[in-house]
């Protein structure tokens, strides 16, 4: 009961630590401390708080709340790695480790070498991804999950069109009903995943808009030099211009995901609700971004449109994993009998319990 | 800022920078500080002393000096108040400070030796003193703090290495020198975004900054045809050809206007 609520806080805390990282570039105070990882030759934890002036405050608090962050995945690998069952739910926590320490040095070496504009879109593409792992770890231990979205049979309101199929075909088959609310919607899988691809291709375009420093190149909003297309080009207003449109082609497809969620699949709630997120945070996203332009890339505004579209992403990507609930062996669906159905994981070679949990054979199978 | 990534210069400011003493590609030593550095001297074969004076003025309105938020740092909230951006100094009259005014072209294959004594550049204040400075590659620049709080020293260079040293206690001093010509090289502190320096690097003595009244000399010039540059960090640069004989001195003015 713990881990999930830890995993949650871990996931929690790199949000925190993606604001943080934004305010640094906003705030343009990369480089205020020349040295890493000691902060102008003391040890990190040992500098003085009365020290942490001008853009030092910044740069020094992003680096403490990073090394907190970092020790978080640490402590969260190692539960994972002795108390998880699943074998993919402990890798994900080897890899959310690695990836966080890969992301420390990046953003080490990107301090040591005067921010060259490569290294710092990598250091911000990777704590989007590292954000994406301690989300996923999060939502892959939470009860809801495990549970594999299980209907309430007594709660209708829960059961829709493609859970009444399977009811219907059940019954058919003669198996006792136990309802599967998370079944392959072959459509919202496959629009959801393009989705959240399209978000972090749309990250990857602010990121390096951000480090070439484009962010206004185009100076007004929603036009661009007072035109739909901007009259004149160059790389900076080139990369700006593709951001908007990125904008616009994440708008359409967060609208046709939670279109289709709305539509089908209105009454589950597990893809109901980060549906509405989705469209709120879009709109809080285009709102922010907007600001961004008009305020002068003022650096509160500025920082909370990066962590708002890391937020944008990982909704999209808990919606996408789980559409793709039933997909994972270990599903807590279905009638007994369906141990078959599960199309991703040798299901064969598990046994479950009534809960459908399979890490009884834990032991043999590693 | 779009910087190329310059492989061998990462490795080289990487290794220096585990050191903790970086400095990058400038050698850093402890020398006495010695007057101002910005008086040319005298050239390796100035046959005649030939000179070429004159005065920067500005013309228009010139804009208000912006204040400076310094509550950041309250160190520099106290030490100087009403800081204001340095950016256009305009005297009454017109005449423009810190215009760096230098021989852009003209001496030929000429070589001249750096002068020994350093050029210093004070972080007073939370603010660089000189704003806009002059120096020969070779010629070692000290740059001092003499604050109560921690700057970080940061030249922003492109045809020199870039640099970036911590300097967090008061008094703190380290010596730089530059390996090849860059007009101009911005300095910056980003601990306090607002502190900026601008420093020529030149492989000659011919150069002079601006001062309150905005006129500058280049003393004791070969005879000869030179393209004379006026650079101003919001206002651009102005160039003009000058031609002077032996032991004559030419007078070029030029004149910036509001943009
Ligand atoms: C809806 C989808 C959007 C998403 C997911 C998104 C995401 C992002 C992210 C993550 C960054 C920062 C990258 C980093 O450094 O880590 C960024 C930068 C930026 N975005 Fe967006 N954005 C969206 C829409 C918009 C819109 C509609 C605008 C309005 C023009 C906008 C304007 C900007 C600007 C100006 C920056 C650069 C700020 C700077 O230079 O510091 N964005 N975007």
């Amino acid at each position: 009961m713990l881990l999930p609520l830890f995993a949650a806080l871990v996931a929690a805390s790199t949000a925190v630590l993606i604001f943080a990282g934004g305010l640094v570039t906003s705030t343009g105070s990369g480089l205020s401390v020349p040295d890493w990882p000691s902060t102008y030759g003391w040890f990190m934890w040992a500098f003085p708080v009365s020290k942490m002036v001008g853009g030092i405050f910044y740069e020094h608090a992003h680096r403490l709340i990073a090394s907190t962050v970092g020790f978080l995945i640490v402590v969260l690998a190692i539960w994972l790695g002795r108390a998880e069952p699943r074998r993919w739910v402990r890798r994900l926590g080897y890899l959310a480790l690695a990836a966080v320490v890969t992301q420390g040095i990046l953003g080490g070496i990107t301090v040591l070498w005067y921010l060259p504009d490569a290294i710092s879109i990598a250091h911000a593409s990777l704590a989007q991804i590292v954000f994406c792992l301690t989300v996923t770890i999060a939502l892959a231990t939470s009860t809801g999950w495990k549970s594999g979205y299980i209907a309430d049979p007594q709660g209708p309101r829960r059961i829709d069109d493609s859970v009444e199929a399977g009811l219907r075909s059940a019954k058919r088959e003669g198996r006792h009903a136990r309802l599967n609310t998370a079944p392959n919607d072959r459509t919202l899988q496959r629009v959801a995943i393009v989705t959240t691809a399209v978000i972090f291709v749309q990250i990857l375009i602010g990121a390096t808009m951000r480090h070439t420093g484009a962010g206004l190149a185009i100076p007004d909003f929603p036009l661009a030099f007072g035109d739909l297309i901007p009259p004149h080009w160059d790389s900076k207003i080139a990369i700006h211009f593709a951001h908007r449109v990125g904008a616009a082609t994440v708008a359409v497809f967060i609208i046709a995901t939670a279109g289709h969620v709305f539509a089908h699949h209105a009454r589950r709630a597990e893809l109901r609700r980060p549906a509405i997120l989705l469209l709120v945070l879009l709109a809080l996203q285009i709102t922010l971004g907007a600001l961004t332009v008009l305020s002068g890339k003022q650096f509160i505004i500025n920082s909370l449109h990066v962590v708002n579209g890391a937020l944008v992403l990982v909704t999209s990507l808990v919606l996408t994993l789980r559409a793709h609930r039933a997909r994972f062996a270990d599903t807590g669906s279905a009638d007994a009998g369906s141990a078959q159905r599960d199309p991703v994981r040798g299901a064969g070679s598990r046994t479950r319990d009534d809960q459908g949990r399979s890490w009884t054979r834990r032991g043999a199978r590693a | 800022m779009i910087r190329r990534l310059d492989v061998r210069s990462l490795v080289a400011a990487f290794g220096a920078a585990v050191a903790l003493t970086s400095c990058g590609g400038g050698t850093t030593q402890t020398s006495a500080p010695a007057g101002s550095g910005a008086a040319p001297t005298a050239a390796a074969d100035s046959a005649g002393a030939s000179n070429v004076t004159g005065k920067v003025t500005f013309t228009g309105t010139p804009p208000k000096a912006a204040p400076i938020k310094l509550s950041s740092d309250p160190f520099c909230q106290n030490a100087n108040p009403g800081l204001t951006a340095e950016t256009e100094i305009v005297a009454p009259g017109g005449a423009i400070q810190n215009v760096f005014v230098y021989v852009k072209d003209g001496l030929g294959n000429r070589t001249f030796t750096a002068p020994a004594e350093p050029v210093v550049l004070d972080q007073k204040g939370c603010q660089y003193t000189p704003h806009v400075l002059g120096i020969q590659v070779g010629q070692p620049m000290q740059i001092v703090n003499s604050d109560d709080t921690l700057h970080n020293v940061h030249g922003m260079a492109k045809a020199n290495k870039e640099f970036n040293t911590g300097q967090p206690i008061q008094g703190m001093k380290m010596t730089h020198t530059f390996s090849t010509k860059e007009v101009m090289l911005p300095f910056k502190c980003d601990v306090h975004g607002w502190m900026h320096a601008w420093v020529g690097v030149l492989d000659h003595p011919y150069y002079a900054v601006t001062g309150p009244d905005g006129t500058f000399s280049l003393k004791g010039l070969p005879a000869g045809t030179y393209t004379i540059e006026a650079w101003h960090e919001t206002l651009g640069t102005q160039t003009q050809t000058v031609t002077i004989g032996a032991g004559e001195t030419r007078d070029v003015a030029f004149a910036f206007k509001a943009s």
